[in-house]
């Protein structure tokens, strides 16, 4: 079994773009965006992907700042930050295309943030 | 005769479920299990439909899907629910969008149990509920029987 | 004179199995947009990861989907053993490869049924359904569970499988071999098969790879990603080639589907083969800490398991990148352009698992 060495770089929100931009021209593959609640703050990963070799940066956020959208760069982005911003209420500027929080409809609003379970006691009449 | 259990039609929906349970409902169509030997078949249209077979929990999007499917369903139909999710809510019971088992929104008239649920226990369970769904029928006729669609006294519970 | 109008399709639609809805915009026949919205089986399973202790939530992760289930859990478990530390003994990581192709191939042909059921070619569903009982009851007769098979624990793998089991196995594989061959030259040959898919939904290579296509969706396409390549569990001690067509239309990635049956036939006989004696699971040392991002390649395309823990028993974050995710951009580029009678057929072909996607 071979275990994939991964490297992940922390960096400034403000140098988002570039980074990005930098992968692209290299010619990588977007594999996925995510975000992971850390105490009070967001770590919001950005994973690329070429010829099986993987690398991720991460910036970290408060999650109240307006994060800089990558679609214009890799245009099936979208579905990540679309996703995220329906599970965390992290907003991105400038989505080519923005659902404005209908991607995932859920019960509760931005529920990844502030994670609750329901109890045990029998549900209430609808 | 019982004309209306004979040939039985079936509407499958997927209410929250991972696709365990669906896939050994469409299973049960397939050669080895054969369902259409009862006469049973598959329609996705709910007006044609006598049996609502539901897997999966109910989630707070699809709440209202589910009680307009079953409110579009002619008198006398029965409901099924497959699968523990559908039975409870299962091991998502915790989560906070799910709401629970199909009988918070719906009457439900045979739990089958299961994760997921096995293609014998889904025809068992279908062919349990072809019983109700004639004894409904019958109660239909009489004055004083059951009444239309919806009423919370259509579910044998 | 056109008129433009949005008709909603799905969630409850005979075609698919599990509830997505699309808003096509139409300019009479012709589809101009489409944008999906999920939703519908949305659980938010990611959060019980910080409820159940770490070994437990290997039920969770397996119950994500429903068809590629033994994958999310070996997938996880890989995530978690980096975490822990954790050396898997050689014979486990075998009996992984097994039922992780076994799963393909239950996979693969419940998916060819469901196609051509969506053609109209009730036969052939039957045909591939049938040979899928037989996939089943290997699954069923080794970890126990026909669907859900729970076999793979952090460390290893809860069940072996005796060796008279696995010449039994081998033997049966010919079987398997022998039916699929024939379904094969259906969905290869047949006239109305091909009419109905050949030239639809058209992605080409360059937009696969841009928008981030997985799997058979980007292998159809001449993008020859396939994560089996990186070697995790025991493929790097088997040799396999990724199957790659190249005309991204709906019968390419029909075509895709049906020769990995093959592929995995094989690779299944050769790890039969070189299955090494020897313990099946090591216990974890300590507790997951740090973070480790696992990759794997699910029926569907490449699947993503992120864990990050903080040394303790809960782990913080789970989160299940799934290939039907990362296809729907593919799929949105696909339907735009193409005739409405044509969109249940090709919203089929990327092998959209609603279960996963939305988790």
């Amino acid at each position: 079994m071979t275990q994939e060495d991964q490297q992940t770089t922390i960096i400034e929100p403000l140098h988002l773009l570039g980074k990005v931009e930098e992968f692209r021209k290299k010619g990588c593959r977007l594999v996925q965006m995510h975000c992971t609640k850390v105490g009070d703050t967001f770590e919001i990963n950005y994973s690329f992907d070429i010829n099986y070799e993987f690398s991720n940066i991460r910036i970290i956020t408060d999650g109240k700042t307006e994060i800089p959208s990558i679609s214009g760069i890799y245009w099936g982005a979208f579905i990540y930050e679309n996703e995220m911003h329906d599970l965390f209420g992290i907003r991105f500027a400038g989505m080519n295309i923005d659902f404005s929080g209908n991607l995932i409809r859920t019960a509760k609003k931005n529920p990844f943030a502030d994670p609750s379970f329901r109890g045990e006691k029998p549900c209430p009449d609808a | 005769m019982s004309y209306l259990s004979r040939s039985p039609w079936l509407l499958h929906y997927d209410a929250s479920s991972c696709n365990g349970c669906d896939i050994e409902v469409l299973a049960c169509l397939s050669p080895l299990y054969d369902v259409e030997r009862f006469g049973i078949i598959n329609t996705g249209n709910p007006k044609h439909a006598d049996v609502l077979v539901i897997t999966g929990g109910i989630n707070e999007q699809n709440r209202q899907v589910v009680r307009n499917i079953y409110d579009q369903m002619p008198d006398p139909k029965v409901v099924v629910a497959v699968g523990i999710c559908a039975c409870t809510g299962g091991v998502f019971r915790e989560c906070y969008n799910v709401v629970g088992g199909i009988d918070c929104i719906i009457p439900v008239d045979v739990y089958v149990p299961g994760c997921a649920a096995r293609p014998e226990s889904i025809i068992d369970g279908i062919v349990r509920a072809l019983d109700i769904l004639e004894a409904k029928k019958e109660r239909m006729g009489k004055p004083g029987g059951t009444g239309p669609a919806g009423s919370p006294a259509g579910g044998a519970q | 004179m056109p008129r433009r109008i949005v008709v909603p399709f799905g969630p409850q639609h005979p075609v698919l199995p599990e509830p997505i809805h699309l808003d096509l915009v139409l300019k009479d026949e012709h589809v101009e947009e489409a944008l999906p919205s999920i939703g519908y089986i949305h659980r938010g399973l990611e959060t019980l990861v910080t409820k159940r202790e770490y070994p437990e939530y290997v039920y969770i992760a397996e119950r994500t989907c429903g068809i590629c289930s033994f994958i999310h859990g070996m997938t996880y478990c890989q995530a978690v053993e980096k975490l822990v530390d954790c050396t898997v003994p050689e014979r486990a990581l075998f009996l992984r490869t097994i039922w992780s192709e076994y799963s393909r191939l239950h996979s693969h042909l419940l998916w060819l049924g469901l196609f051509a059921d969506a053609l109209g070619f009730e036969n052939l569903f039957m045909a591939s359904w049938r040979l899928r009982e037989s996939v089943l009851d290997v699954l069923e007769e080794t970890t126990g569970g026909r669907v859900i098979q729970g076999s793979c624990k952090v460390g290893g793998v809860r069940k072996d499988i005796s060796g008279e089991t696995l010449e039994r196995m081998r033997k049966g594989l010919d079987i398997i071999e022998r039916d699929a061959g024939e379904i094969a030259d259906v969905f290869l040959r047949d006239d109305s098969i091909v009419s109905r898919t050949r030239g639809i939904g058209v992605l080409s290579r360059e937009d696969a790879y841009a928008l981030g296509a997985v799997g058979p969706t980007a292998r159809a396409s001449g993008v020859g990603i396939d994560l089996r390549k990186t070697g995790y569990a025991a493929y790097d001690k088997l040799s396999f080639s990724p199957v790659v067509e190249t005309a991204g239309d709906c019968h390419a990635r029909c075509a895709v589907r049906v020769k990995e049956l093959f592929t995995s036939i094989d690779l299944i006989r050769q790890a039969i083969a070189k299955i090494p004696d020897g313990p099946i699971e090591e216990k974890p040392k300590k507790n997951p800490e740090g973070d480790y991002f696992a990759r794997s390649e699910q029926p569907r395309g490449e699947l993503v398991h992120y864990v990050k823990g903080d040394g303790s028993r809960h782990l913080v974050r789970s989160r299940i990148r799934t290939p039907t995710l990362t296809n729907l951009p593919s799929l949105v580029r696909m339907l735009k352009g193409c005739n409405l009678a044509d969109v249940p057929v090709i919203v089929l072909s990327i092998d959209p698992c609603i279960g996963c996607a939305e988790r």
